[in-house]
């Protein structure tokens, strides 16, 4: 955080990109190294990230905790499912197109609403309104298919050029898919990165830190927070329309409060005040629910023993947890 | 004029066990400044707890009658737990910020959730043999079970006794200057930790109830905790988080929109309970009764 405060010295930030080329490096390799399950896995993981990236904003800079994201993840999900249903082309491209403006419309809307409350009223709020659109996925049926959802087949990449209907589709789709996926990612971290150093994400963390003061300062507080609001929903919006050609199929549990539970554990997970935390928060969370559910039937139970213990003992999160013990590290090799 | 009745006394029905649910919600609110995620699943133990005694207690041959006294030990052992979880999970966060409230309760809800599956499996657990227990009423030619008037009985009796314990007596003297200034209520000498585990078991035992008293009518199935939580969010909403009176006259509007809602407007019966919810927060942010 204090890093952050000041303009990065060169070094530093020489580190950084040279940190974040290896881990691009890696990513890159990383499809040949594994086998097709374990490639999905992955994709699954950054989408995730994205989605808790993207909630961050909310929670980790401006100080508002909203347990009703997945009423943006579950509008991205849908818009494609009507596209498939209604305009045709079965294009990614396309699902991106039709699905960003429509996500951002949803998250503006429920965002002039919520913004008007902070702290527990919000949380609620958010939580009420997504709970109306889990309703009426539920029980619309003719329109979105009731408890069995809506079907998306596999998509077209880069404009048509990459098709994936032949034999081993699937295997085909999956790698590319993660290449794609990687890309739109790699997008979102250097977008969101811009975001919370511009004086926007400033002036979002002087709202969260000191409210009053930031208002003296002359700062239009609620429509800050209602941009915020509307940035950090088409996000997770994103997440969910590349969630669903992944997936093949979306249903109204994602846009169940308990699904917007789980984005915030990611978030809480990886450490909600480091801006990294939410990314690896949504990676290892999949995972970890991924062999939860693998190895027990009881997979719910786990997860809310590891979130209270986490809650407990390592509030700051995994991220959080180890740059503290990097920089005990450092300082004591100073002393020495 | 018969179904018209039955329907009041349907949504009568309905908003007991609500008003049940929510003042516990709201109670805890009140009282400690924590939104209890799990509340509604401590509402399904209740049930389950009930109904898996009841059929214990049957099977045993234990006369109808005496299976009325399961009720209010279902709702005890709900009380129980709750006293054992406030000391242990919710102390350390008093201090902390809500999120972390937040986040404890919602991990609290996940295991109480598969605890239920663990110990009762999927099939759902009925107890209706206590609807037996009690006579069957004829309404203007149409058939009522009298047990459904013992719910709404039961209802009124709790709303009565918490308003009294609230209100007039000495507990209630200091369960409201906790719930005002805990610091100060702190200062004045009163032990204020004792005060929390009392009102959070309180508030516990009014979920076990309604989970207890429901049971019969519908049988105890998972996922009825997690969904009597959000209908209690928007009972709080409605009537305001922490007041007594809000739960009661929220808990009877949600009850009589949901009875019209099935009656009308099948499809848009749960959207439209939402969307009350959110215009209340939005005209008036703190519910109809509340002060926080």
């Amino acid at each position: 955080m204090t890093a952050e405060a000041q303009p990065l010295p060169n070094r530093t930030l020489l580190k950084l990109v040279a940190a974040a080329g290896l881990i691009l490096l890696v990513s890159i390799v990383v499809p040949s190294l594994i086998g097709t399950y374990q490639l999905q896995l992955v994709i699954y993981g950054l989408i995730a990230a994205i989605a808790a990236l993207g909630f961050n904003l909310l929670l980790g800079y401006t100080g508002l905790l909203s347990f009703g994201h997945s009423a943006y993840f579950g509008v991205g999900a849908y818009s494609v499912a009507f596209v498939v249903a209604h305009l045709g082309p079965h294009s990614i491209e396309f699902y991106l197109l039709v699905g960003i403006p429509i996500v951002a419309i949803t998250s503006a809307l429920f965002g002039y609403i919520c913004v008007r409350h902070t702290r527990i009223f919000f949380g609620i709020l958010t939580l009420a309104i997504s709970q109306v659109l889990y309703s009426l996925a539920l029980s619309l049926y003719w329109v979105t298919g009731g408890s069995d959802g809506l079907r998306v087949p596999r998509p077209a990449l880069l404009l048509g050029l990459l098709d994936f209907s032949g034999p081993h589709g699937f295997q085909l789709f999956i790698r590319s898919y993660y290449y794609y996926v990687l890309g739109v990612f790699v997008v979102c971290v250097v977008l969101m990165w811009v975001i919370v150093h511009s004086p926007f994400g400033k002036a979002l963390q002087g709202i969260r830190d000191n409210e009053v003061r930031a208002r003296f300062l002359g700062l239009r507080i609620r429509r800050f927070r209602w941009i915020s609001f509307l940035v950090s929903g088409t996000f997770t919006g994103v997440a969910g329309i590349l969630w669903v050609p992944l997936n093949g199929l979306t249903t109204p549990d994602v846009l169940y409060w308990t699904f917007s539970g789980e984005i915030v554990f990611m978030a809480l997970l990886g450490g909600f005040r480091n801006y990294t935390g939410p990314i690896v928060g949504g990676l290892v969370f999949t995972y970890l629910k991924t062999y939860a559910v693998a190895s027990t039937e009881y997979w719910q139970l786990l997860l809310g023993v590891v979130l209270v213990t986490l809650v407990l003992v390592l509030p700051t999160g995994i991220v959080g947890a180890i740059s503290r013990a990097g920089q005990r590290l450092v300082r004591r090799n100073a002393v020495k | 004029m018969a179904i018209l009745a039955i329907q009041i006394l349907n949504s009568l029905l309905y908003a007991s066990v609500l008003f049940l649910i929510a003042a516990g919600l709201s109670l805890i609110f009140g009282v400690m400044r924590i939104v209890n995620l799990a509340h509604g699943s401590l509402y399904a133990v209740g049930a389950y707890v009930t109904a898996w005694l009841a059929g214990r207690g049957i099977a045993l041959g234990v006369p109808l009658g005496w299976l009325f006294l399961l009720l209010p030990l279902g709702a005890l052992s709900v009380a129980l737990i709750g006293i054992v979880i406030e000391p242990l999970l919710l102390r350390p966060f008093y201090r902390r910020a809500e999120e972390y409230q937040l986040l404890v309760t919602f991990g609290l809800l996940q295991i109480l959730e598969d605890l239920m599956r663990l110990l009762w499996g999927g099939t759902p657990l009925s107890a209706d043999t206590l609807i037996d227990a009690l006579p069957i009423l004829r309404i203007g030619g149409l058939f009522y079970p009298a047990y459904n008037l013992f719910v709404i009985a039961i209802g009124i009796v709790a709303a009565v006794i918490l308003w009294a314990a609230i209100y007039h007596t000495k507990f209630g003297v200091m369960l409201r200057a906790t719930s005002q200034d805990r610091r100060m209520a702190s200062a004045l000498g009163l032990n204020v930790g004792l005060v929390y585990v009392v009102a959070f078991g309180i508030g516990c035992f009014m979920a076990g109830l309604g989970g207890a008293i429901v049971v019969p009518t519908q049988a105890a199935v998972l996922g009825m905790g997690v969904d009597a939580l959000v209908i209690a969010f928007v009972v709080v909403v409605i009537g305001g988080l922490g007041s007594l009176k809000g739960a009661l006259v929220g808990a009877i509007v949600v009850s009589f929109v949901r009875t019209a809602g099935i009656q009308f407007f099948p499809e848009l019966e749960l959207a439209a309970l939402y969307l009350i919810a959110a215009l209340v927060l939005l005209v008036r942010p703190t519910g109809l009764f509340g002060t926080a």
